[in-house]
């Protein structure tokens, strides 16, 4: 065990250094150089020289990397050039809508698929179960993309159940109206990850109900909802558990989308903004921390897992 | 390998067509999605041929923001143009970074997944390790982030670039695959004979490895337009005017903030109808053939 999470460890020093080094040199795929793209009208050849060597610009690359993640370690992740704001800052303030948004998005997932995969499991292969499989499979096709124009549409333009885009209200301001906001976008983001967690429930749970266990239960004379909440559905619940790392990870171009059409001024949100702005500091900053944050939260599932699991580690 | 009669048999029998080969079917409605699939790719080809307007011509004639009418079958956009040629020549993105995309993803990571997996050693060590961190790294993130700083963005930068990310993934996908063969004894067979390492993995090996490529290389297809879907809703894939259905997406989506006091519904139903069938039949027709050719996540 402590032999696995060594190793473990040791991977994710490794892809977080990889991660780095890759946000570093992202900048330089800018077409001329940052300070072309920051002086904008006024690059002349002075001024660039000028402004290469405030930024250090001018040092050889790796040392230009050990300052900026020497920076990045002590919190400092630059400035913004055409809002002064710190990266830092932009980011402290975008964060909490996005961990929102995945926190009540997965929740709805869960609260949805695990009923419909305990109903179908009971009788596989019968009416609910086929309905709720193909329904499930439709929904694969219905990326954020996809649907969130759609249901703007109906929800917001034409029925008014839901507001339309840029009408966030954050949650300390107002509790109420910030999840009313929040609901739109998390049914988008839930859509993609019921399927995942039906799948992987009603599959083990039809095997879980196979097993010698539970026809010993059900010889006991226990009834089928003991079996299943007590029997069943614990042992079968670990591959949901264990997907819902990469399930996360696979939400981010999803978040990005419902942020930017519906206006929540989350990490997509500013993302995109200062792309437009091509302003290379916030966007280096937030794709560092984006990418971090998804190597991290697979780390601490897998993590999660062996302590459910254990004989993960021991393989 | 003390019973070797019953392993014999498991290699004479073809892999491919196991017990019940007769009771599988594929059904209508697969073929109705192959048919579907096949038209989208057939009307985006010999799009140039067909009597429609010119998908960025701003014909002030027309009306703006029209529902379905004739001359402008699916309506009219914002700018006069008409959606239904704007549909289909949009199809062309999708399909070119899908099929391209993940064509460059099978070469890159099938190609060395095949021989790392069939020659073993230190090299596969290497690669499968190598694979793991690529996998961990966070290819969505940093697709948005090369694309957003490699500009100008064109349909071919984009291929590239999903198509790298997409390898790490193909790669495991088919070094499983072909782990699973080099060891059959068709293959000791074809060793004893003297045929070369290139003949066995490319004659031998490979013919049993295509249902797989087929069955996820279509989910790859799917999600790699997906993402293309994604990138150009968040005006990060092919520049406007050019037409793709996630820019278009994008265009009936602004038009529902109110900014500019239209809405125009037709833009918003219609390519997300045209996304919605294309992923649904790429979906149907990978999940019906791996379950025809019994392709599980156990035997990868």
């Amino acid at each position: 065990m402590g032999k696995y999470i060594a190793k473990r460890v040791v991977l994710l020093i490794i892809i977080i250094f990889f991660v780095s080094v890759a946000a570093f040199f992202m900048v330089h795929l800018l077409p001329g150089n940052p300070a072309v793209t920051i002086l904008g009208p006024n690059a002349t050849p002075q001024n660039e020289a000028i402004l290469n060597h405030t930024l250090g610009l001018d040092k050889p690359l790796y040392e230009q990397y050990f300052i900026w993640i020497s920076h990045v370690f002590r919190g400092n992740l630059g400035q913004s050039f055409t809002t002064h704001n710190t990266t830092v800052s932009v980011i402290k303030n975008a964060f909490p809508i996005d961990i929102e948004l995945i926190v009540i998005s997965q929740l709805m997932a869960l609260a949805v698929a695990f009923p419909m995969a305990i109903v179908a499991s009971r009788r596989p292969n019968r009416l609910f179960d086929q309905i709720s499989n193909s329904a499930t499979f439709g929904l694969l096709a219905l990326p954020p993309f996809v649907i969130t124009p759609v249901f703007v549409l109906i929800f917001a333009v034409t029925w008014h159940v839901f507001p339309g885009p840029s009408s966030y209200s954050s949650l300390t301001s107002n509790l109420g109206s910030n999840l009313h906001d929040m609901i739109l976008p998390s049914i988008v983001l839930a859509l993609g990850s019921i399927v995942v967690y039906f799948r992987l429930l009603r599959n083990d749970l039809i095997s879980t109900l196979q097993e010698d266990f539970i026809t010993m239960a059900r010889s006991k004379g226990l009834s089928d909802r003991r079996i299943m909440w007590r029997h069943a559905l614990r042992p079968s619940s670990v591959s949901v558990l264990a997907s819902m790392g990469v399930t996360i990870a696979g939400l981010i171009a999803g978040t990005f989308v419902v942020e930017s059409q519906l206006q929540l001024p989350g990490l997509g949100y500013q993302l995109i903004y200062y792309i437009g702005q091509l302003d290379y500091t916030v966007v280096q900053g937030i794709v560092l921390v984006v990418a971090v944050a998804i190597v991290i939260i697979n780390f601490c599932f897998d993590f999660l897992f062996t302590i459910v699991d254990p004989r993960i580690a021991r393989e | 390998m003390s019973n070797v009669a019953p392993a014999l048999a498991v290699a004479a029998t073809p892999p491919v067509v196991e017990d019940n080969v007769v009771k599988k079917k594929l059904g209508l409605f697969f073929w109705i999605c192959v048919g579907w699939i096949a038209l989208i790719v057939v009307l985006a080809i010999i799009a140039n041929l067909l009597p429609l307007p010119n998908p960025t011509f701003q014909n002030y004639n027309a009306p703006q923001n029209a529902g379905p009418a004739w001359g402008h079958i699916l309506g009219t956009d914002d700018l006069n143009r008409d959606i239904f040629s704007r549909l289909i020549y949009g199809s062309r993105v999708s399909l070119i970074i899908g099929f391209l995309g993940g064509a460059i993803g099978m070469i890159l990571g099938g190609v060395p997944a095949m021989f790392s997996a069939y020659r073993r050693g230190r090299v596969d060590t290497f690669l499968n390790t190598t694979s793991y961190v690529l996998l961990a790294f966070p290819a969505i993130v940093a697709v948005i982030g090369i694309v957003s700083f490699w500009t100008p963005r064109n349909i071919w930068k984009i291929t590239l670039i999903i198509g790298i990310f997409g390898a790490p993934l193909i790669f495991r996908v088919i070094r499983a695959s072909t782990l699973s063969y080099a060891t059959r004894d068709f293959v000791t067979a074809a060793k004893a004979l003297g045929a070369s390492d290139t003949r066995i993995l490319f004659k031998e090996i490979f013919p049993n490895l295509v249902p797989t490529i087929v069955s996820f290389g279509l989910i790859a297809v799917a999600t790699i337009i997906v993402l293309e879907g994604s990138l150009a809703f968040l005006g990060l894939s092919v520049q406007p005017p050019t037409p793709s259905w996630g820019n278009m997406l994008y265009e009936g989506s602004q038009l529902l903030q109110g900014s500019s006091g239209q809405t125009n519904p037709w833009l918003v139903y219609f390519p997300a109808a045209a996304m919605f069938s294309l992923l649904f039949c790429l979906n149907m027709v990978a999940d019906k053939l791996r379950s025809y050719f019994d392709v599980t996540e156990v035997k990868l």
